[in-house]
């Protein structure tokens, strides 16, 4: 900030040296926070436009019937349509989180805590080949892959395990989650594990010394010190998956399905903006109790004293 | 002895977490070049190009949606940049009200999910008669990468040595002149790395696509959804392994484009 402030006056030498009869150019006169707002303007307004009036409209729009007047009529159909998707998508998206963040510790925790190099190495250079595949690439892979007939029942039945008659296909709530898991995972370790290197090593040591096991250093040392990056990528993670259309669509054809489905469905084919809005204002609010209950519990493990 | 031992319990966990990452990007590959797969068969019967020719053909529309998706891209990352680089330099360099505000203005978006907000941008582009549009796409797919390439662009120029600036400024050349040869070129390995990104973003989305390029705008993921919804896993195979490659070279790149001193300063 102060940095900023040696910059402004570097910016308007006139008022140092002012001299009357030469005409400085008009902008130059503008404080510097007017420069900045017009800076600043063009994404601004893209924000406003694209964003915070769609997201009013939404919100305006749920809460209207179908008359025009005001009321909650579309979160009774929401409700009555759909209370089993909702309840449907926000398990599936929890699921995915839980078991993402664990893996993710895992991982992570054996990055930072493993001590053969080579099984680092190879770790770090697998675990992030999906970190930019997209949602939509990722479900035809898993289209494939855990169908019936796909790669990995093949594998198993070579194998030996299970014989071709036995094996069944996973594309349903199952599937979900393994494609969010399997895309998701390599986002949460990269900051899981961001957070884990840059941690003061002298605690893992001395508990180390001091007789630990690893699985305990990871559990009891390690994992309480990155709980703040651990609940951003959790929140975001959920955010996300509270938004994708292609996964349920092309995995979960059956009912029940994620409400994203839903809302495309009221839309594309009915033109019904009041309920496919009611749920998007129910997809909000379970995002936001989502975070606030990650942050609360944050907060609250943070202030107890080690 | 017990060196060697301890490879088993780590290869056996290693080799499936191998099989969990690639089994679906292999199989995925397998059914691009299959050109028969029936079952009960464990691997296609018949490998071929069969597909490919018919999905690169005349009359098929992967080159059309390729040259669509590329296009929104490119005009994607213009329209970012255009409007991030200012904001980023004012937010690093300048004297913003309510700056942490404005920070965390942009991160926003992230915080809900954008399903809903893509339904009703999509409603208010059918009033003003954006929808399917590529323009429409564009500022769609540019609202999307917008904290990134904000946030990046704000923590590249904040990692400009500023003494350089104050130099350029001393021996007499003026703000606009500053910033386009001192300022703007030490930022731009951090600006590229938020255009690369922004790019690839854009390539690959689909749900704002879904709902605001209807009916006109055939992006490849579209192509990708609508083969695979179709049953004709050949062609979505092919059409999701020309949108993978991009996805796992920038995988593979990202560290070299990121310099470690612009991502500290990413958000501050």
């Amino acid at each position: 900030m102060n940095a900023s402030r040696t910059d402004a006056e570097a910016v308007r030498p006139a008022r140092a040296a002012p001299t009357v009869s030469e005409p400085s150019p008009a902008p130059r006169r503008l404080p510097e926070s007017v420069w900045a707002l017009a800076l600043l303007a063009p994404s601004l307004l893209l924000l406003a436009s694209l964003f915070l009036y769609p997201l009013s409209l939404s919100i305006r729009s749920a809460f209207t019937e179908r008359g025009g007047d005001g009321g909650t009529g579309n979160f009774g159909r929401a409700f009555d349509l759909y209370g089993g998707d909702i309840v449907f998508s926000g398990a599936v998206a929890c699921l995915t989180v839980a078991i993402a963040d664990i893996l993710a510790i895992a991982i992570a925790g054996y990055l930072t805590l493993g001590r053969n190099q080579t099984a680092v190495a190879w770790l770090r250079w697998l675990y992030r080949w999906p970190l930019f595949i997209p949602f939509v690439v990722a479900a035809q892979m898993m289209r494939s892959f855990l169908a019936k007939n796909g790669l990995m029942n093949n594998a198993i039945v070579g194998l030996g395990l299970l014989e071709p008659t036995q094996t069944v296909g996973f594309l349903d709530w199952r599937g979900v989650i393994v494609t969010f898991v399997w895309k998701q995972l390599p986002f949460v370790t990269l900051i899981v594990a961001g957070a884990m290197a840059s941690l003061d090593r002298s605690m893992i040591e001395a508990a180390r010394n001091l007789g630990a096991g690893r699985l305990r250093v990871l559990i009891e040392i390690v994992v309480p010190q990155i709980r703040g990056p651990l609940v951003v990528a959790s929140v975001l993670t959920f955010v996300t998956l509270m938004s994708v259309l292609s996964v349920p669509m092309m995995i979960n054809a059956g009912s029940p399905t994620m409400i994203t489905v839903d809302m495309a469905y009221r839309i594309t084919s009915l033109s019904d903006y009041g309920t496919a809005n009611a749920l998007g204002v129910i997809s909000y609010l379970m995002t936001a109790a989502v975070a606030w209950l990650y942050l609360r519990q944050g907060i609250r493990r943070d202030g107890v004293p080690p | 002895m017990t060196r060697a031992l301890a490879w088993i319990p780590r290869g056996i966990v290693l080799g499936l977490l191998a099989f969990a990452i690639f089994g679906p990007i292999a199989n995925l590959v397998l059914w691009a070049f299959a050109e028969r797969w029936f079952w009960p068969h464990a691997l296609p019967s018949q490998y071929g190009f069969e597909f490919w020719g018919r999905v690169f053909s005349e009359r098929g529309r992967a080159w059309n949606s390729l040259g669509t998706s590329v296009a929104i891209a490119l005009l994607t990352v213009a329209v970012s940049l255009a409007i991030s680089a200012p904001a980023g330099y004012a937010l690093a360099r300048l004297k913003v009200p309510l700056r942490a505000l404005m920070m965390l203005a942009f991160l926003l978006p992230q915080a809900f999910p954008n399903l809903p907000i893509y339904m009703n941008v999509a409603r208010v582009f059918y009033w003003i008669g954006l929808n399917g549009t590529i323009l429409g796409v564009v500022l769609v797919h540019s609202l999307h990468g917008l904290v990134l390439s904000v946030w990046i662009a704000a923590a590249a120029f904040a990692s400009v040595d500023r003494s350089l600036e104050e130099a350029a400024r001393n021996i007499g050349a003026g703000p606009l002149r500053t910033f386009f040869t001192v300022s703007l070129p030490l930022a731009a390995p951090g600006i590229m790395a938020s255009a690369v990104f922004v790019f690839l973003e854009s390539l690959d989305e689909f749900t704002g696509t879904y709902f605001v390029g209807v009916p006109d705008v055939m992006t490849l993921p579209l192509l990708m959804f609508n083969a695979s919804m179709g049953g004709n896993y050949q062609i979505a195979a092919i059409t999701a392994l020309i949108l993978l490659i991009p996805s796992v070279a920038f995988m593979l790149v990202i560290e070299r484009f990121l310099k470690a001193d612009v991502i500290a300063k990413i958000g501050g």
